[in-house]
């Protein structure tokens, strides 16, 4: 008979019940406080489904608000009517109606028994711990609070401004200095009763009766006083999500509550079955080790950041954020070619053979998407449908990178092509965008077209892709940017091409041996002088060479003739 | 019919206390088999389904009537609804959850399910579970802006998207829904469940960065019958606004297509779409 247990009630009674049994049976007296808001009948109901049990007990009944005095007041009354009819208990273990014994109670009574001095009772200062939901940390110790937070959640707020503003401030009694934690504690009853019987507790008590949320700092600044070894943590089990609500238990978290080795775990779901059924009849669950709530801890606070970020590069039914608050407009790096496949003929498939990595086409080229291999559809059923794609052209790229996580994703990209998303990439921190500026100009000049239609869409590309690295360059772009111009990137190609590549991160990459291929690009310089003959002058390739003047321009013959 | 014994045990299963349905002129033994349930209220109508904005004046009224202070899930009869965990946690478990956080509404994706294969080709019998037939999906190709309106979510796109509607995009169904509903007396829904006034109540998603629980309505719409059914629409021409409109999109159906490619991705349950981010759990863990 060394553990106590004091449980608080109002809802689920039945399942109440069945963890009152559960305790009882191991041989532990429970004292049983319910919430005064219950229905009469359905109290007389409930005191009489548990009158077969021995060591059962109901205490004085309050009413219990959150975040009121209710609370203390019935742990109070509870815990002292527990120390005076079983004058065996050392420790009382607090609990509420949807705490769920883990482990068989035996366990608990056989830790405790070892550590018979030992207080578990979490308890900080504010100072110290970020904990507090909603921005009254200490002033929870200094304000009045006569308005019910809930129900009269404006008159709480302007009576707290009002408070502020002529600096109404309360004097915390001497002697004591503010702590907060788990209302879930066990305490032993030489602390306990020394908190239930101190002279001054009628200070005390008034004192916290108008303090807001007592339950989480009454018992967690007295025990200060009288405790000699406490330690800072609650043996329940409980979580909390971002606006300081518990989260609840359910069926799916039985494999989690098993591994925690925890004692006690709230709140649990009332119709989770499978915990109950599982944690109240198994033999033994978990193994005698120490408490170990790490890896439930880590979900959970997983949990509360996706709730609060979200999930990098994803849109969907659960979030549509506005731009600049995505926490990522995509969910992975991907690198954006542009000018790369004009100047080589297979870079395609060279750039998947250096870096394994999935190489697209022109994927906002006009005609139709060109995913790899041009695929009609693609991971995660992207159709190759331009006009579905320009529909919503950021959420293409978006869902591209998003279908294909964990592979890194490349394609070409070019001023013939849509540009809709021309600063989406720039100002996205995963693009990788690599340019050849000019290199439009090469396809053009492999044409077999009019010369007037060619200085024409030369003239368009060139605007168009100005305005490109215009985005690119300016100070919103947070992409990993590099930009050449055709001229030099031709003269040191291996050069560029390996920085490039190196920034990709590729794993498993060597020095780039072997060179993809170039286009031939004799006559190129005199194509280009032709443009600016006619008018357009064409800058973005960089200052490339005239390799002749075709005044002077003889047949270039070897010299099968000239005698040495 | 050919769903109903299915989707009343879906519903169930979820926790459903009470079904309220409205029977436009079935002809097919629906009634009777309805007015046997313990726990089914039938309301037979010949009127118009158009005139009554598509049922969305019906089902209106019943909430009124009936919903008022309830949760209320509304669902078509091809609509199985299904979220996190929906296999341990019941709607009481989410209803809660949602109360607790202070919302009264709750948003989820009409996700299109097909066969492998021409529509007609499957073999489906009566109360057999849809989903078994239609394993497959789209997985990654919606898009998502907001309303100008009612500022509701609006997302198109999946396999009608892709197949039927890529010579024009912008007519291509919505997919965005609001089921579930804590209904109070002054609500209405406006375009089926798609879209709500009081707008408010269209705030079912995270315009910062974060995320808020949502589900997936797994849309039976593509069993064997299709190609009669779509038949019978053109001939009734009882759907959609402009109904002309949409007969490039019945004929098409009529003809038998195979919506199924090697894109496609297969069904596995709930898990899968969370992961998928087709649905999220907020901060329900």
């Amino acid at each position: 008979m060394s553990v106590g247990v004091v449980m608080l009630v109002h809802t689920a009674l039945k399942r109440a019940e069945q963890v009152i049994r559960h305790w009882s049976a191991a041989g532990c007296p429970v004292v049983i406080h319910v919430d005064k808001n219950v229905d009469r009948t359905v109290y007389d109901e409930f005191v009489n489904s548990v009158a077969d049990l021995p060591d059962v007990l109901f205490s004085k009944r309050h009413r219990c608000e959150w975040g009121t005095w209710g609370i203390v007041a019935a742990s109070q009354s509870a815990s002292s009517l527990m120390l005076e009819k079983f004058p065996a208990v050392r420790h009382v273990y607090l609990a509420s109606g949807s705490c769920l014994p883990l482990r068989p109670i035996k366990d608990l009574q056989e830790y405790l028994g070892k550590r018979p001095r030992t207080d578990f009772i979490e308890s900080a200062t504010t100072a110290d711990v970020p904990w507090t939901q909603g921005g009254l940390d200490f002033e929870r110790f200094t304000l009045r609070f006569p308005f019910s937070w809930r129900k009269h959640r404006f008159l709480f707020d302007r009576y707290v401004e009002f408070q502020r503003r002529f600096k109404m401030y309360r004097r915390v009694p001497d002697g004591i200095v503010p702590h907060m934690g788990s209302q879930w504690w066990c305490l032993t009853r030489q602390t306990l009763s020394a908190i239930l019987e101190d002279p001054d507790r009628g200070v005390y008590d008034a004192y916290f009766k108008r303090v807001w949320i007592p339950d989480e700092s009454y018992f967690q600044t007295l025990v200060r006083l009288y405790s000699q070894n406490i330690e800072s943590r609650s043996l329940t089990l409980s979580k909390f999500d971002y606006q300081g609500k518990p989260h609840i238990f359910y069926d799916d978290h039985l494999q989690l509550l098993r591994r925690s080795d925890c004692f006690v775990a709230r709140k649990i779901w009332p119709d989770a079955d499978r915990l109950y059924e599982n944690f109240l009849n198994e033999e033994n669950p978990l193994k005698g080790a120490e408490p170990n709530p790490g890896k439930i801890d880590r979900i959970f606070a997983k949990a509360v950041e996706r709730r609060t970020r979200g999930r990098a590069g994803l849109f969907m039914q659960s979030r549509l954020p506005r731009a600049g608050h995505e926490n990522g407009f995509t969910s992975a790096p991907y690198s954006v070619f542009e000018g790369f496949a004009d100047l080589f003929e297979d870079f395609e498939p060279w750039l998947a053979r250096m870096t394994g990595t999935r190489v697209h086409g022109r994927l906002y080229s006009k005609a139709g998407v060109e995913f790899e291999g041009r695929q009609k559809t693609f991971s995660g059923a992207m159709s190759s449908n331009a006009k579905l794609r320009d529909h919503h052209a950021q959420s293409f790229l978006i869902n591209l990178i998003w279908n294909t996580r964990g592979e890194r994703q490349c394609f070409q990209f070019g001023p013939a092509d849509s540009q809709f998303v021309s600063w989406d990439m720039a100002k996205d921190p995963n693009a990788q965008i690599s340019v050849i500026s000019g290199a439009w100009a090469i396809p053009l000049f492999q044409s077999n077209r009019n010369f007037s239609e060619i200085r024409a869409e030369a003239a368009e590309l060139q605007r168009i892709e100005s305005e490109h690295l215009e985005a690119l360059r300016s100070p919103w772009a947070k992409a990993r940017i590099r930009i050449w111009t055709l001229a030099d990137f031709i003269e040191t190609p291996m050069e560029a091409l390996q920085t490039v590549l190196d920034e990709m991160g590729a794993k498993n990459l060597r020095r780039v041996t072997e060179a993809p291929k170039m286009a031939d690009l004799n006559g190129f310089g005199q194509f280009l002088q032709n443009l600016k003959n006619q008018g357009m002058h064409p800058y973005l390739m960089g200052d490339f060479p005239t390799e002749s003047s075709p005044v002077n321009d003889r047949p270039s013959r070897r010299k099968p003739y000239l005698v040495r | 019919m050919l769903r109903v014994d299915h989707w009343l045990s879906h519903y169930r299963k979820l926790g459903v206390a009470h079904f309220l349905i409205v029977d436009n002129d079935s002809d097919d033994g629906t009634t009777e088999f309805l007015a046997q349930q313990p726990d089914v209220s039938v309301w037979c109508t010949s009127d118009s389904y158009k005139a009554s904005r598509f049922g969305v004046d019906w089902l209106t009224c019943l909430q009124i009537k009936f919903g008022a202070g309830r949760w209320c899930l509304t669902v078509d009869a091809d609509e199985l609804l299904v979220y996190p965990d929906s296999t341990t946690r019941d709607l009481n478990a989410l209803t809660s959850h949602l109360d607790v956080t202070g919302r009264d509404s709750f948003g989820a994706l009409m996700l299109d399910m097909y066969p492998k294969g021409p529509l007609g080709q499957v073999k489906f019998e009566e109360g057999q579970d849809p989903i078994q037939v239609l394993p497959w999906f789209d997985a990654g190709n919606y898009r998502a802006r907001i309303h100008p309106v009612f500022g509701n979510l609006w997302i198109q796109g999946g396999v009608r998207d892709r197949v039927f509607f890529s010579s024009q995009p912008e007519r291509s169904p919505t997919l965005n829904k609001t089921p579930l509903v804590k209904w109070r007396r002054r609500y209405a829904y406006v375009t089926s469940t798609h879209q709500l006034l009081p707008r408010r109540l269209n705030d079912v998603f995270d315009f910062g960065q974060g995320d808020r629980v949502s589900g997936v309505l797994l849309h039976t719409k593509f069993l064997p019958n299709i190609a009669e059914k779509s038949i019978e629409e053109l001939a009734r021409g009882q759907h959609f606004e402009n109904s002309n409109l949409y007969q490039p999109y019945y004929n098409a159906l009529i003809d038998d297509p195979d919506l199924w490619t090697k894109a496609s991705t297969k069904y596995q349950g709930t898990d899968q779409l969370e992961a998928m981010g087709l649905m999220s759990r907020g901060a329900w863990s």
